[in-house]
């Protein structure tokens, strides 16, 4: 007898679970209220002939086992060239940092080498937790052979794996913030805010939060898993094609079904309720929607245990990032920026200091009143994006909080505007390039894309949200209080950025717990 | 290649280096003596003055630095049946545990003013009764609102209960929760205050027994506790708290114990710990009250100095110690600045990891890995501090008449955002321009401490940073005085009439008197990366130094900063195992 899966959201981890499944199989249906899939993962037109990725806009993370597994090169997944990251200079004196060389003007040789051996260092702690990461959570009491070997694994590779001395180091730094761990290796101000951002980005942090240095280890894990690129044709590709694979084992996708509720009977999940009236029922219901909404929502707190509850109202999900689509008239000059560097990931963030004060301003409801951002040109890779000789810009611009005190209705032009001007300081003349703007508020992101809080990762990844806490403890390992109900979005362990781990271990988890069907 | 020139200058380096040595010394004195001239022992005490002079007894142990944790370890020693002395830069012993007349016929506790975490293990195994130690429980304490009410806190639970109800009535259902967690983590953790960290990285059979003890204790939790342990070591401060309260003035409240003395802000991950460190008290037995010692901190420091005396012990003031002697990668003893050397069998440190190792030891003797880890140690001072003699009690209209509040802590910071914005300007290197005080006047207990009728107040100013911008001056030290004492004038009438004199402590006068560097108060930043098996150093955190017979016993070793007395008790631990000698530190009395 086939069993049934109804998964709530095709975000890339819903999709990607729905693929495992199948390919198991199962009979798997996802429902997506948006018309697309892809969720943040997707590629949007914001105007007339443009087109840009929704929310995330560089591939960096995606599991490599993943893409293997579900053979996504097969169903039309293409990574497209690799990018550096550029971070800005006023003066022209820019800094390029790639996998594991800096190159620019300004910095010295003794920092080029740090860089070299920091970043070799900390591949080797997220090589270190990789068996974390793969795997479900382990419980800290009651677990089961699978948590022991997990612990086991890690253990192992801890002390043998990385040695005595890196031990130490690691187990020394990875509950700090990023700030103190820079300040000790490097000296070129550029250099430690471009690496600083990467450890913030998407966070309600700054790099002097402790918490920073674990947030950056799950940005170099990404790395380990490949290059950083800007796929051809947008993130959309990305999830189109991950949604293909899916197909191609037996999934249903349904693209425009907003799910209602999931209907709880005798506290087992037994199937959704959409908006149009319509019941699926399901042996299992999976959803890729964060935990708020998946329990407070959807299932209700009527079926829940109140403490339960309560940890889940209480989990952070203060979104800090807007998104800003640009349309150009043709390329911005940016100074001493050559054509092809302008093609790379560029970063707006001069020194740390700067990073800590934009995100002051983040704490009590502020929008940064100098913004750091992360600008990208899909275009100049896929002219196909935007109309003959025109471009499209995707800033991601920090800090934009979600609960602003003036409220975003008022002030949403005024931060867009000033991410335009902060722009043109870099680029002379790029106002006048401008054909068409359009921002998503951390307000805009919850209502179009159901991220609560308009958070990225769909909750902050504190140490307190993170491993077996994640989203709280008594739902880490991906089951949940409510008997065959299943979370598989970012919300879960190990957390955001678009890595497909947390839908890879759902599946697992439910195969492990339901078993192979049929 | 030897020229004539070469080898004669080394001969004389040789023969000026043999006149500093001890035998040197006896050498000439007994030639004099040969000569049967009756001057000699004039010629020969010149000659010692001349040459280094040297101090001919060798002790079993000196200890570096008369603070309270060097005088707890020294005591153990000695009760141990060693012989040891303790060498003190300063003409007063107690270092940051001290109390000072720095105005006529007033005593300030001018560093450290409250002791809420000595363990009542160590007063009892030191008897510091007898000694004269008396600590009293402190009442309560309050916040002061901007819109003139105020929030108090009582120990009295029913009292208590009511008056949190009075700001909010659900915050007085949480603040049962809220207790009774406090109460849960406070007893898990001071389990561990006299005990050894284990070393993660080591294969020994004792770190992996710890490691046993710790999961052991762990696992007395069910398993929900052990995940909200977890959350509660991790998470700031603030967000605990509104998990359970919603009132601003009682988040601000409890909020502001977790950032005294740390570089980090309400909202910093990490700052819900420290909470614990400030609870974690026992006066009398109550868990989570603080305490006064009467005569001023200083009683402290006397009353164990006076029990490390009684069992033999030797302290000796104004002894700066320039550096400790290592010969054969050991510990030998320490050289004075006034030139004169002491031998010992064990030397042990109560400075800071920073100046243990990068002041008074040489960097020849140091393996590099610890020297860049001393150069990173994270020691940024962000405390300043004001002694005020007042000529009376100052009003505080705010509090009903007659209230026992003013014999607690008072502070003056009734929101989150304040307390966060305070910590913006530290981290800009500014003084906090409104910053978080804790206040105490203290001689409404203790009258000893002032003139009749007349007062002192202890006010503890967080955030000061250990540079301000175009480095400190005088002046700029009295606008910091300034900003904090119109803080407090704005919530009584009369204060700034009552002022006598008024001593204001920056992190670079902490330095400068104390020692401590950059005016840390606790030797070294309490955050993850140097607490526990990290404290000061990964490898270095069981109280053992780079060299054989070389210790730490300072609060830059675990459990940390405040008056605890348990990093020099369980350094003392250590010393005696490696001497094979018998264990006279205290154990855990455990719960209850």
């Amino acid at each position: 007898m086939t069993r049934s899966v109804v998964i709530v959201g095709a975000g890339h981890n819903g999709l990607i679970c729905a693929a495992y499944l199948a390919k198991s199989g199962y009979e798997v249906t996802v429902l997506e209220a948006r018309d697309r899939v892809g969720g943040g993962a997707s590629t949007v037109s914001f105007a007339d002939g443009y087109s840009v990725s929704g929310l995330a806009h560089i591939l960096h993370s995606l599991s490599s086992k993943v893409c293997r597994e579900l053979n996504l090169a097969g169903s039309g997944l293409e990574a497209g060239p690799p990018v550096d990251t550029i971070s800005l200079d006023r003066q022209g004196q820019h800094l390029t940092l790639g996998a594991n060389t800096v190159t620019g003007d300004g910095v010295s040789q003794k920092d080029v080498e740090a860089y070299r051996d920091f970043k070799k260092e900390f591949r080797t702690y997220a090589a270190a937790l990789d068996p974390l990461m793969m795997n479900k959570p382990p419980r800290l009491k009651d677990m089961d052979s699978q948590d022991k070997f997990t612990l086991a694994k890690i253990g192992w590779k801890l002390r043998f794996g990385l040695g005595a001395k890196s031990m130490r180091e690691f187990l020394r730094v990875g509950g700090i913030n990023i700030y103190d761990v820079l300040n000790e290796i490097f000296d070129n101000e550029t250099l430690k805010g471009a690496i600083a951002l990467d450890a913030v980005l998407g966070h309600h942090m700054g790099p002097r939060t402790p918490n920073t240095v674990l947030t950056y280890l799950h940005r170099v894990r990404g790395e380990n898993q490949g290059l950083q690129t800007l796929p051809p044709g947008g993130m959309g590709q990305v999830t189109q094609a991950i949604s293909d694979a899916a197909h191609g084992f037996g999934a249903s996708i349904r693209p425009g079904e907003k799910v209602k509720r999931i209907l709880v009977n005798d506290g087992k999940a037994s199937g959704v309720e959409l908006f149009s009236g319509e019941q699926l029922h399901a042996d299992i219901v999976v959803s890729n929607a964060d935990a708020k909404t998946t329990f407070l929502d959807l299932v209700g707190t009527g079926e829940l245990d109140a403490m339960f509850a309560h940890r889940v109202n209480k989990t952070r999900t203060r979104g800090t990032v807007a998104k800003v689509y640009i349309a150009l008239r043709e390329l911005p000059q940016f100074r001493d920026l050559s054509p092809a560097q302008l093609g790379q990931r560029l970063l707006v963030v001069p020194d740390m200091r700067y990073l800590e004060h934009a995100f002051n301003h983040a704490k009590y409801g502020e929008f940064s009143q100098a913004p750091v951002l992360e600008i990208t040109i899909p275009s100049i890779a896929d002219p196909s994006l935007a109309p003959a000789g025109h471009h499209v810009m995707s800033v991601s611009a920090s800090y934009a909080p979600y609960e602003l005190k003036d409220g975003w209705e008022q002030q949403r032009t005024v931060f867009m505007d000033n991410v335009i001007a902060l722009i043109g300081e870099y680029a002379p003349g790029f106002e006048q390039l401008v054909v068409d703007k359009e921002i998503l508020t951390p307000v805009d992101i919850e209502t179009e894309y159901g991220l609560t809080g308009g958070h990225w990762h769909q909750g902050e990844m504190t140490i307190d949200q993170s491993f077996m806490m994640r989203p709280v403890h008594g739902s880490a390992q991906y089951d949940t209080p409510v008997e065959g109900l299943f979370l598989c979005g970012a919300t879960a362990h190990p957390g955001g950025n678009v890595t497909g781990i947390p839908g890879h271990n759902a599946a697992q988890r439910i195969l492990k717990i339901q078993g192979e069907p049929g | 290649m030897f020229t004539p020139e070469i080898l004669a200058s080394a001969l004389s380096f040789i023969s000026q280096g043999t006149r500093k040595t001890k035998y040197g010394v006896q050498a000439r004195a007994r030639a004099y003596r040969r000569t049967g001239n009756g001057t000699v022992t004039m010629i020969y005490s010149r000659v010692l003055r001349e040459t280094h002079r040297v101090n001919m007894k060798k002790y079993d142990a000196i200890v570096i630095g008369a603070g309270h944790n060097g005088l707890t370890n020294a005591a153990f020693l000695a009760k141990a049946g060693l012989d040891v002395l303790v060498l003190e830069k300063n003409e007063y012993i107690g270092g940051a545990t001290a109390s000072r007349e720095l105005h006529e016929g007033w005593m300030y506790s001018n560093c450290s003013y409250v002791c809420s975490l000595f363990r009542p293990e160590i007063y009892q195994a030191l008897d510091l009764g007898e000694h004269g130690l008396e600590v009293v429980p402190l009442q309560g304490s309050t916040t002061f609102k901007q819109d003139g009410d105020y929030f108090g806190s009582y120990h009295q639970p029913a009292v208590r209960r009511r008056e949190i109800a009075r700001h909010s009535k659900r915050d007085a259902d949480a603040s049962i929760r809220f207790d009774a967690d406090l109460m849960k983590w406070c007893r898990l953790v001071r389990g561990f205050l006299l005990r050894t960290p284990p070393d993660p990285a080591s294969l020994k059979i004792r770190d992996a027994m710890e490691f046993a003890y710790l999961l052991k204790s762990f696992y007395r939790l069910t398993e929900s506790q052990i995940y909200e342990f977890i959350r509660f070591f991790t998470m700031s401060i603030a967000e605990y708290l509104e998990e359970y309260f919603e009132s601003d003035a009682i988040l601000a409240h409890f909020s502001g114990g977790s950032i005294i003395g740390t570089g980090l802000g309400v909202y910093s991950p990490g700052t819900a710990y420290v909470l614990l460190h400030h609870a974690m008290g026992d006066v009398d037995g109550n868990i989570g009250s603080w305490g006064f010692a009467r005569g001023g901190m200083g009683s402290v420091s006397k009353a164990i100095a006076s029990s490390f005396q009684s069992m033999g012990g030797e302290i000796r003031t104004q002894a700066d110690v320039q550096q400790i002697l290592v010969k054969g990668r050991q510990a030998t003893g320490v050289v004075l600045d006034s030139g004169e050397e002491v031998y010992a069998g064990v030397v042990v440190s109560n400075l800071d990891a920073k100046r243990t190792f990068l002041n008074i030891m040489a960097r020849k003797d140091l393996p590099d890995e610890l020297y860049r880890r001393a150069s990173n140690f994270k020691i940024r001072g962000s405390s300043g501090k004001l002694n005020i003699a007042l000529d009376g009690m100052p009003q505080f209209p705010a509090l009903p008449i007659g209230s026992p509040l003013t014999l607690g802590h008072m502070h003056f910071t009734d929101t989150l955002e304040r307390l966060e914005r305070a910590y913006d300007d530290w981290k800009d290197d500014c003084w906090s321009r409104d910053p978080y005080v804790d206040t105490l006047i203290p001689t409404q207990y203790d009258p000893t401490m002032s003139p009749a009728g007349k007062h002192m107040m202890s006010v503890f100013v967080q955030y000061c940073p250990v540079e301000v911008e175009g480095g400190w001056t005088d002046a700029k030290r009295d606008a910091f005085g300034e900003t904090v004492i119109n803080q407090i004038a704005s919530y009584s009438p009369n204060f700034k009439d009552l002022i006598l004199h008024a001593e204001v402590r920056t992190p670079r006068e902490i330095e400068a008197e104390v020692g401590l560097t950059e005016g840390n108060i606790f030797q070294g930043e309490l955050t993850l990366d140097q607490l526990m098996f990290n404290r000061p150093f990964p490898g270095y955190a069981q109280y053992r130094g780079p060299v054989k017979n070389m210790y730490m016993c300072g609060s830059s070793t675990h459990p940390g900063g405040g008056v605890m007395g348990a990093p020099g008790a369980n350094a003392a631990r250590e010393i005696l195992l490696d001497m094979g000698r018998e264990n006279t530190t205290p154990e855990d009395f455990g719960d209850d």
